[in-house]
């Protein structure tokens, strides 16, 4: 039977943009506020999922066409990469540094390498969950 | 914090809970899926809407503080929950769900693409 889900399709459509932008401030605010990357990733994932449900499977891959297994591995390469990048300045592993950076639009900001440890670890639970769900939920 | 304030985020806080408490009694009380629907996605959405407001103004008055993501909230609250509360009727529809035996309408019985699962269920 073919169902009409339009109201569930648009609802979807302008929550998925909070949802989005909300991860990314909960994966940014995790320095000085609750958050980080594990709740920020389970939050896109949850968005991604969303989509999941208003459409299908083949049209979500058309609009993020993303191996979700190698992201898997890009964000364990970042994890792992902040870590042995500390070792190139004769210091132990995954010893972080940090400072403030004068940048052009957002003046002066305080950068630290954890979040890039962070990012590795955001692309790794968006990865996971999105690869087992997509497993579960395929029937081919 | 001064006292106009105080009594508008005591009277918010008071009503979200007491449509919270309408709503709970609503799913309690009501006799088919659709009713306790109907009172669960309306009733509790306001209430939840009123106790986040009062949040939202209590912190503001108390510390000045504005919390954008209970803004957010309350947004995502009032375009969410009603689309879920749709859905679920919807999907209680389409499986088949009795209505109350003293509902005098139904609209959807004779819609087109309803008689198909209609004859499955018999």
């Amino acid at each position: 039977m073919k169902t009409n889900d339009v109201i569930l399709q648009t609802a979807t459509k302008v929550v998925l943009f909070i949802i989005v932008l909300f991860s990314i401030h909960i994966f940014f605010a995790g320095h000085y506020t609750p958050g980080g990357g594990f709740v920020g990733g389970l939050l896109t994932s949850g968005a991604i999922v969303l989509l999941l449900l208003a459409f299908d499977m083949k049209t979500v891959s058309k609009i993020l066409p993303v191996n979700y297994i190698h992201m898997i591995a890009i964000g364990l390469l970042f994890s792992i990469g902040t870590g042995a990048g500390a070792l190139l300045f004769n210091v132990p592993f995954l010893t972080h540094a940090f400072g403030h950076v004068e940048l052009p639009v957002l003046g002066d900001t305080s950068l630290h390498t954890a979040t890039l440890f962070d990012l590795g670890v955001f692309l790794v639970v968006v990865g996971v969950t999105m690869t087992i769900i997509q497993t579960i939920g395929e029937d081919e | 914090m001064n006292e106009i304030a105080n009594i508008a985020i005591i009277v918010l806080i008071i009503i979200g809970a007491f449509l919270s408490l309408v709503a709970a009694y609503g799913v309690i009380r009501l006799p088919d899926i659709y009713t306790r629907n109907h009172a669960a996605s309306k009733s509790a959405t306001l209430g939840v809407m009123s106790i986040l407001l009062g949040t939202l103004l209590f912190f503001y008055v108390k510390d000045g503080f504005f919390n954008s993501r209970v803004l957010l909230g309350i947004v995502f609250i009032f375009m969410t929950s009603p689309v879920a509360g749709h859905l679920i009727a919807r999907a209680a529809y389409n499986s088949g769900v009795k209505l109350w035996d003293q509902s005098v309408q139904d609209d959807l019985k004779n819609a087109p693409h309803m008689k198909k699962s209609a004859s499955k269920d018999q």
